[in-house]
């Protein structure tokens, strides 16, 4: 590399660095910048053989592998607990979903383009709140002024499964968890469909009104069909953060293990993520293995849904 | 003391596309030598050949010799960077560096490479530079204001002066006046002529008049359909091929029968 | 566009009946009126039932408004405009339902949390023999605790997250390289969605593992989670703004002999400084909050703790979990004396919420921060364009 440097014209030679140096600080950088991407491959290999390992020793001393009576039951723990974790996740989803939809189509199509930035802001504020305070404005806040709504639902339509059984103060059980899901994930779900719907066509939401149909027929006809795929995808987003959360689920409420329906009854369900973090200090041994096992469980079933998630933008409509 | 390039037998790919087939020229020290052709027939690319700026394109590569100075810039072992410094090149669109100020823009390709000069040697390669490219009587006394805030020529003069800074011997431009109006193009054009005292240049052109009025020599590129390699189809002094040009595709093209 | 069935059946409607009463639009303060009489006849109803508050007016008064502004539109504007000012009823309540949690939850953390962050030594204290219902006690190495994890977690994730998003935007680009990238940015999603309790649960799994002692809970363990939560947010982020620089700045700087490290760092980075601070910082905001790891990685610990590598650790939201999880205090006698410190305090039953609240004021104050000093610094030092 340096026969060109070796020429005849030293006026516009001046100091040229030598080669060899320019190039260790090239092959330095770009060897950093590859080492940096390969540590994300590590950390994630690390993830997965980690829980394996640990979890290893409650798969083997499963009683579905063992056969013995006195070894612990992998399934009839597990069971319940992707039960709950599924049930509070898909109930905030059926919450969320449709308000987040009202709220994004509010700001993209209903409110004025001045005040639809701020207007954002203020439900990205939402994004902003740190999960344990949630869990806190939930258990000390929320559950007491659902409690009436609770009663009202049980009474009148107790006939309906989810809201059958016995209701008891305080009201610490799946519905208020689902409620504060649900306000945890709708900032999340607000975005994307936000987004989604401003990139509608302009033209053609133009051409709907001149055509004469109202603003709501415009938006069915034009908008939530371009943005159905979007929100779709928020949604499964949504869920996947759902599916994650602890603390609200944690903090809101009282744990259990059964597959019960009833989700006004107290002490009757528990999510994957609460039950690590309320176990894990007490725990060791085939305990700590056991619980280590469930996080990778929730771990696969969180990749699933983003993994769908990712698959539906990708189909989605170009930006 | 600026050199012949002397380039032969390149190909130029792009991935397996070949994208300029054969060219052989040799350019002149000292002139201007104009590129022309249809858009799309690969003066551009061929340009970018000439300080290997192409490889910055994905995928992009080239076959055959390109020699400054009798030393082949495609040899084992050269360093792109190093041609750079002695190939300078100048773009279709101004493009000084927004965080920078007038001042710093010149002198990006000594601050950049992390070289350390003296506040009087960079006060003084800041003057000639700008007064090289004609923009220090209406620079002067603003010279550390942003470089984004000048007019669109005055922006591409900018570009001139941060590319003549590094004192290269070869100047390439590629469509320098495209996104000019006809007074800054003037004014650059003017400037063209007197940067070949100092400078070999080369300068791509979708403007037959420019290229006229400008080159010493123009060199033509033409491509024979859509997939199809371009090639350089002849070069020669300008006032020959804008008279009697002995091609007949250079003669429909410049005659304006097609492209 | 054509095709769409409101665009078919619309216009000639529309022009068929144009100078008939059947269908007009009205102007809009006929929703407003519409509006008013429903919140007066829900005012007088609850009135008559003896429940009146204002938050049964607006509750009762917006679900009356659905039937009665439905009502009066479908007879003075016909069928199509009255489900059109229905949904837009609909819409505009989705928005005002969102901002009940919004509210709620901002009044409550101030109200509550407000006179016991004000309290002296809350700010400065920390929690060495404070027991039951003693009302004292502080949240200094808490605040101390989450400043550092988050500072290591950052020290961790920001060069990690960095470079790998120089990686894909500058040197991912052909070859072998272009098909590790792919790979990462798939990788990047995947940790994107890594529940927050399973990146505790890593961080406890491998620093068991490695040290083979089952009760390790160390600063740095914490530090180590969160940094698997915080370096896809870092990576997606900087590649975005990264890749905003325009490639003319690059090919600028090649062009005059810079080699590609340092156009990298002095070029493409110096451009895009002002978004690179924005999305560290929001990431910064992102998991200082974080509470699940935290719980398994750090502990609790009651006073300051300084060593990231060697015992627990005190943090904002792990200390709220805790305080609200202690509940109502009991207090059998009106003082308590701290076993410590020999001082004499009252009893408080709620002491244990009135911490956890003015924790939570402080942890939202530190997050709000954040975010607006990320929103300022995108918005007064990106590259003005001059012109």
């Amino acid at each position: 590399m340096s026969t060109i440097d070796a020429s005849n014209k030293p006026a516009a030679r001046k100091t040229v660095a030598s080669g060899s140096g320019r190039r260790a600080g090239d092959t330095i950088f770009s060897a950093l910048s590859v080492g940096s991407g390969l540590i994300i491959f590590l950390a994630l290999a690390a993830v997965a053989v980690f829980l394996s390992l640990q979890s290893r020793e409650a798969i083997e001393g499963s009683r579905e592998l063992t056969g013995s009576a006195d070894a612990v039951s992998l399934l009839e723990y597990t069971g319940p607990l992707i039960f709950g974790t599924v049930f509070a996740a898909v109930l905030a989803l059926l919450m969320a979903v449709p308000v987040a939809v009202g709220i994004a189509l509010f700001i993209s199509h209903y409110a004025s383009r001045k005040l639809s930035t701020p207007l954002g802001y203020l439900i990205d504020l939402l994004a902003a709140v740190p999960s344990v305070v949630f869990g806190l404005w939930g258990g000390v806040w929320l559950v007491p002024r659902l409690e009436p709504l609770y009663l009202f639902l049980n009474k009148h339509l107790g006939f309906i499964p989810l809201f059958a059984g016995e209701p008891t103060a305080p009201m610490k059980n799946l519905a208020s968890a689902s409620v504060v899901l649900a306000v945890m994930i709708l900032p999340i779900i607000t975005a994307v469909s936000r987004e989604v719907f401003l990139q509608t066509p302009r033209l053609q939401e133009e051409a709907a009104l001149a055509l004469g149909a109202t603003r709501w027929e415009m938006i069915k006809s034009v908008v939530l069909p371009f943005g159905k795929s979007g929100v779709i995808s928020a949604s499964m987003l949504g869920l996947g953060r759902a599916l994650g959360e602890t603390m609200a689920v944690l903090m809101v409420m009282s744990p259990g293990f059964t597959y019960s329906l009833h989700i006004f009854e107290v002490g009757r369900h528990q999510s994957i993520a609460a039950n690590i973090a309320a176990q894990s200090a007490e725990s060791t041994g085939i305990d700590m293995s056991r619980l280590i096992f469930t996080g990778l469980v929730l771990f696969v079933i969180t990749f699933v849904i983003n993994a769908i998630a990712r698959a539906i933008v990708s189909r989605g409509p170009k930006s | 003391m600026p050199q012949a390039i002397t380039v032969e037998d390149l190909n130029i790919y792009y991935g397996d596309f070949l994208a300029v087939e054969n060219v052989n020229v040799v350019i002149e020290p000292r002139s201007v030598t104009a590129l022309i052709g249809p858009s799309g027939c690969g003066k551009s690319t061929f340009l970018r050949t000439l300080n290997r700026m192409h490889e910055v394109i994905p995928g992009a590569r080239a076959e055959g010799t390109v020699e400054i100075e009798g030393q082949n810039i495609y040899a084992a072992g050269v360093d792109p960077v190093n041609v750079r410094r002695r190939v300078g090149m100048v773009f279709q669109k101004p493009n000084p560096f927004p965080t920078m100020s007038i001042r710093d823009n010149v002198l990006a390709g000594v601050k950049l490479n992390n070289k350390r000069i003296s506040k009087s040697d960079a006060d003084a390669l800041v003057e000639k530079s700008l007064k090289g490219a004609n923009l220090w009587n209406e620079v002067k006394d603003r010279l550390d204001k942003p470089g984004m805030g000048l007019s669109g020529g005055q922006q591409q003069r900018l570009c001139i002066a941060r590319t003549i800074a590094v004192r290269p011997e070869v100047v390439l431009m590629d469509e320098p006046c495209s996104a000019l109006d006809p007074i800054s193009t003037l004014a650059i054009e003017d400037l063209i002529h007197e940067m070949k005292e100092e400078f070999t240049i080369v300068i791509v052109t979708h403007n037959m008049q420019q290229a006229s009025r400008v080159s010493d020599r123009t060199g033509f590129f033409n491509i024979a359909g859509t997939g199809k390699p371009g090639k350089l189809i002849e070069i020669d002094d300008t006032e020959k091929m804008f008279t009697n040009p002995a091609n007949k595709q250079t003669e429909d093209y410049i005659s304006g029968r097609f492209g | 566009m054509s095709e769409t069935p409101a665009a078919h059946t619309a216009a000639p409607a529309a022009r068929a009946r144009i100078d008939t009463t059947s269908e007009r639009h009205l102007p809009w303060y006929h929703l407003a009126l519409t509006g008013l009489a429903s919140a007066v006849l829900a005012a007088i109803i609850l009135l008559a039932l003896g429940k009146l508050s204002i938050a049964g007016v607006v509750v009762l008064g917006y679900l009356l408004h659905l039937i009665i502004g439905f009502a009066y539109s479908r007879v003075r504007e016909g069928r199509r405009w009255a489900t059109d000012r229905f949904v837009s009823l609909l819409v505009f309540g989705a928005f005002g339902l969102a901002l009940i949690p919004l509210v709620s939850l901002l009044m409550e953390v101030i109200v509550r949390g407000a006179p016991r962050l004000v309290a002296p030594g809350f700010l400065t204290g920390d929690m060495a023999g404070v027991i039951g219902g003693m009302d004292a006690g502080g949240i200094w190495h808490a605040i101390v605790g989450t400043l550092l994890v988050t500072f290591w977690a950052s020290v961790i994730s920001v060069p990690i997250g960095l470079f790998t998003a120089i990686f894909l935007v500058e040197y991912a680009r052909t070859g072998w390289m272009k098909v590790l990238g792919k790979g990462i940015t798939f990788l990047v999603d995947v940790m994107t969605g890594i529940p927050s309790i399973v990146a505790g649960l890593f961080g406890l799994a491998l620093f068991v593992t490695v040290t083979s002692n089952p009760g390790i809970r160390i600063g740095m363990m914490g530090a180590v989670a969160l940094s698997l939560l915080m370096i896809p947010t870092v990576v997606r982020s900087s590649e975005e703004m990264i890749r905003l620089v325009p490639m003319d700045l690059r090919e600028a700087s090649y062009a005059l002999g810079v080699p590609k490290w340092l156009t990298i760092v002095r070029v493409v980075l110096r451009t895009a400084i002002a978004g690179l601070t924005t999305s560290v910082t929001l990431a910064v905001a992102r998991v200082i909050g974080e509470t699940a790891p935290l719980l398994l990685t750090v502990g609790a610990l009651p006073l300051l703790n300084t060593n990231m590598v060697s015992g627990r650790m005190q943090t904002l939201p792990t200390f709220i979990n805790s305080q609200y999880k202690l509940g109502n205090a009991v207090c059998n006698s009106d003082t308590l004396t701290n076993p410590i410190t020999g001082i004499e305090h009252a009893c408080s039953v709620a002491i244990n919420f009135d911490r956890a609240w003015a924790a939570a004021l402080v942890l939202i104050m530190i997050v709000m921060v954040l975010n607006i000093v990320a929103r300022l610094v995108s918005y007064f030092f990106a590259p003005k364009s001059g012109r």
